[in-house]
């Protein structure tokens, strides 16, 4: 399902479906951010109640974890990785380009909202680096060449 | 007669175009009235080949690789399907001496069955070790995991039939199971690969340690980074439901067993199994304080027992062929087989199993075939972010949990990174306290504001005066110290390791004469 905008009744009905899950906070975050694409304040608060936890507590695992987004990405994620196996294999350079091109850092989005661009810490595709993540899928052997392709593939989707 | 090609579903072979060449070989089929069947497997594991295409023929299943999609017509006019030759041919599969000289136990299946078949993997000799089990008492089954020598693969290396004992021994009715998959060390993949390889033997192993020890709940903590396994996994375990493996009356033997798919969320941390449950229990990763163990107070104070996917998934070939064989394997206090992931730098990565006693040479010359590069091997990592550079010199050493330990590196979860001679080392020490800055708990000062220090030091001993270098150097080994003996996990206490080795092996690359370098034990 793609992206939506935010719904204060989709969303509790997304967090009232894990009633019974024990532990149900990380699930129930990644699914919110799954249909809305980030957590932004209004979902803290409605999964603070819903669950009834304080909203320090709920904030506090949102920013804990890096996959967890308070502002909402670019069109594409692509996620370079910076794991000891992909630097034998040059990924610093991939950074490096990654980041030149973009002209961002990594965690930012692009100014026109098209690509964010974030560092990953191994893919588990080793053996074939350095590798990137685009939008969930797994491309291994990336050079400059071909991360400049992914993105501009991307962009045309 | 319809032909049976394999071409695999394992994201690293999917990274490299497998998907594409699943297309085109489909479409060529259909343009050219070709009867294929085409199963989708996990990788062989021999990375460098992937995408490798698989023909079933009568002499067995012959190997092409890489194959790209543009190869497939050509490859098909040269009469791939009847496994005919052709410079991307290897001949038969499993008579490629990469494969045939490894031991394969834990990964006997992967690569070689369509990971979703219940019949296939009943035909490959799955289930066998949980029927075994089921006809032992559960004690006996405890007793002959202790037995096997069967140690953690997750990378502490603790014996899984010691932990289960006193999970099993536990009074409270109600106990967890809970399987690592958050596979974060960087060099290593081999739970991803059997998770989409061969999800059932997970899944059977789980339910076999369930038994043992008398847990009706189980979770699996996969980590986000693997959207692959995590679908593939949830698919196996709504199979193994089907099937009754899984449910309120296992086999129809009355004993239930439920087992959850969980989903980290970028955080390294996690992999340590305290903040693995804090995580599971809907918290932020924090590592725990010591005792109590997860084994009496883990997963929302409940008896619990943690393991790593590659300790699990070897307990049903351990119930099959009977602690005995398994045991048989291997070198001293490391019974059975490790399975090593060849990675980084390297012409033939992958996964190579074997017994315990391979040395590190055979790996990275034997297997690996040396660097991609071509360039000489100047450095191996060894055991993960936290494990030790060895130098060239080192590549005698034996890869079991003593001998790599007595030369301050460790094993870990098997993972090699190969680097050649352009490696700068003084940056790979820095990363080292990157990676910790980035992914401490903060929980501990030493790891939380040491691993900060670390990054700086490091700078000053790269980019400072040459003057103060020495002092620098003082520095950085108090400091690595300090997180060493300071620190509550290993995130912080062993970060030091891939410092000092630095330190001790590469240190022209922090500036230093090998004399002013010291011997930093
Ligand atoms: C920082 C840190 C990260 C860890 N990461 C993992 C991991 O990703 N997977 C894993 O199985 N064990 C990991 N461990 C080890 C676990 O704490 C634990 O020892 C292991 O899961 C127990 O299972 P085993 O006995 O089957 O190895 C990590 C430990 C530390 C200190
Ligand atoms: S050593 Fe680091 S990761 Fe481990 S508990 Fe301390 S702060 Fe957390
Ligand atoms: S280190 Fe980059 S994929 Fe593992």
């Amino acid at each position: 399902m793609s992206v939506q905008e935010w719904s204060a009744d989709a969303a509790t009905e997304i967090v009232r479906a894990h009633s019974g899950v024990r532990g149900a906070l990380l699930p129930v975050l990644h699914a919110l951010q799954e249909r809305f694409g980030h957590l932004g304040p209004e979902a803290t608060r409605l999964v603070a109640k819903e669950l009834n936890l304080s909203r320090a507590d709920v904030h506090g695992v949102v920013t804990f974890y890096s996959d967890f987004r308070t502002a909402p990405p670019g069109r594409t994620v692509i996620a370079v990785c910076r794991g000891e196996a992909c630097q034998s294999c040059g990924s610093r350079e991939l950074e490096r380009h990654a980041q030149h091109s973009l002209g961002i850092g990594f965690g930012e989005t692009t100014a026109d909202g098209s690509v964010t661009l974030d560092q990953v810490f191994c893919l588990g595709n080793c053996a074939l680096s350095p590798a990137v993540q685009i939008d969930g899928r797994l491309v291994g052997r990336v050079d400059a060449d071909l991360f400049d392709r992914l993105v501009s593939d991307a962009a045309a989707r | 007669m319809s032909t049976t090609v394999y071409i695999p579903c394992d994201s690293a072979a999917r990274s490299v175009g497998a998907d594409e060449v699943a297309l085109a070989l489909l479409a060529e089929a259909e343009l050219r009235g070709l009867d294929i069947s085409m199963v989708r497997n996990g990788s062989r594991g021999m990375l460098w080949l992937e995408p490798l295409v698989e023909v079933d023929t009568v002499r067995g299943r012959i190997a092409y690789g890489p194959v790209s999609a543009d190869d497939v017509a050509a490859l098909l006019d040269g009469g791939m399907l009847d496994g005919a030759a052709h410079p991307r041919c290897h001949g038969v599969t499993d008579e490629l001496p990469w494969l045939a000289r490894q031991q394969r136990v834990t990964f006997s299946r992967v690569g070689v069955i369509d990971p979703l078949s219940p019949a296939d993997y009943a035909a490959h000799g799955g289930l066998a070790g949980l029927r075994a089990a089921l006809g032992m008492r559960p004690t006996q089954v405890v007793d002959a995991v202790t037995e096997s020598g069967l140690r953690g693969r997750g990378g502490a290396g603790f014996p899984t039939g010691i932990k289960w004992k006193t999970v099993a021994e536990a009074s409270d009715p109600t106990k967890f199971l809970c399987c690592n998959a958050d596979e974060g060390d960087s060099g290593t993949f081999a739970d991803r690969m059997l998770l989409e390889g061969d999800p059932f033997t997970l899944i059977e192993g789980m339910v076999i340690a369930a038994y043992a020890v008398g847990a009706v709940e189980g979770y699996v903590y996969v980590r986000s980074e693997y959207p692959d396994a995590i679908a593939t996994l949830r698919r196996a375990v709504e199979i193994a439901y089907e099937e009754a493996w899984l449910g309120a009356d296992v086999l129809g033997r009355g004993f239930p067993f439920d087992l959850e798919v969980r989903v980290g969320a970028g955080a390294y941390i996690c992999g340590e199994e305290t903040a693995m449950l804090d995580s599971l229990e809907g918290k932020r990763g924090m590592v725990r304080a010591k005792p109590p163990i997860p084994a009496l107070q883990g997963l929302f104070g409940r008896p619990t027992v943690v393991n790593n996917v590659l300790s699990l998934a070897t307990v049903p070939a351990v119930l099959a062929g009977g602690a005995e064989a398994y045991r048989e394997l291997g070198v001293g206090r490391s019974r059975g087989t490790q399975v090593f992931q060849l990675a980084g730098n390297v012409a033939q990565g992958g996964i190579v199993e074997s017994a315990f006693g391979l040395s590190l040479r055979d790996l990275v010359e034997g297997f690996g075939g040396g660097t991609a590069t071509g360039r000489p091997v100047r450095a191996v990592q060894v055991g993960g972010p936290l494990g030790a550079y060895l130098p060239a010199d080192r590549l005698d050493l034996h890869l079991d949990y003593e001998e790599l330990a007595a030369d301050g590196a460790m094993l870990g979860h098997g993972g090699v990174v190969v680097f050649d001679d352009t490696v700068d080392m003084g940056q790979q020490a820095r990363f080292a306290m990157e990676f910790c800055a980035e992914e401490s708990c903060g929980k501990c000062t030493p790891c939380r504001v040491g691993a900060v220090r670390g990054v700086e030091v490091i700078d000053a001993i790269l980019h400072g005066s040459p003057d103060e270098r020495g002092a620098n150097v003082e520095i950085l080994e108090d400091l690595c110290e300090l997180m060493t003996d300071g620190s509550l996990c290993a995130m912080g206490g062993l970060t030091p390791n891939p410092v000092r080795s630095v330190l001790r092996h590469f240190g022209e690359d922090l500036g230093l004469t090998p004399v002013s370098a010291g011997a930093p034990s």
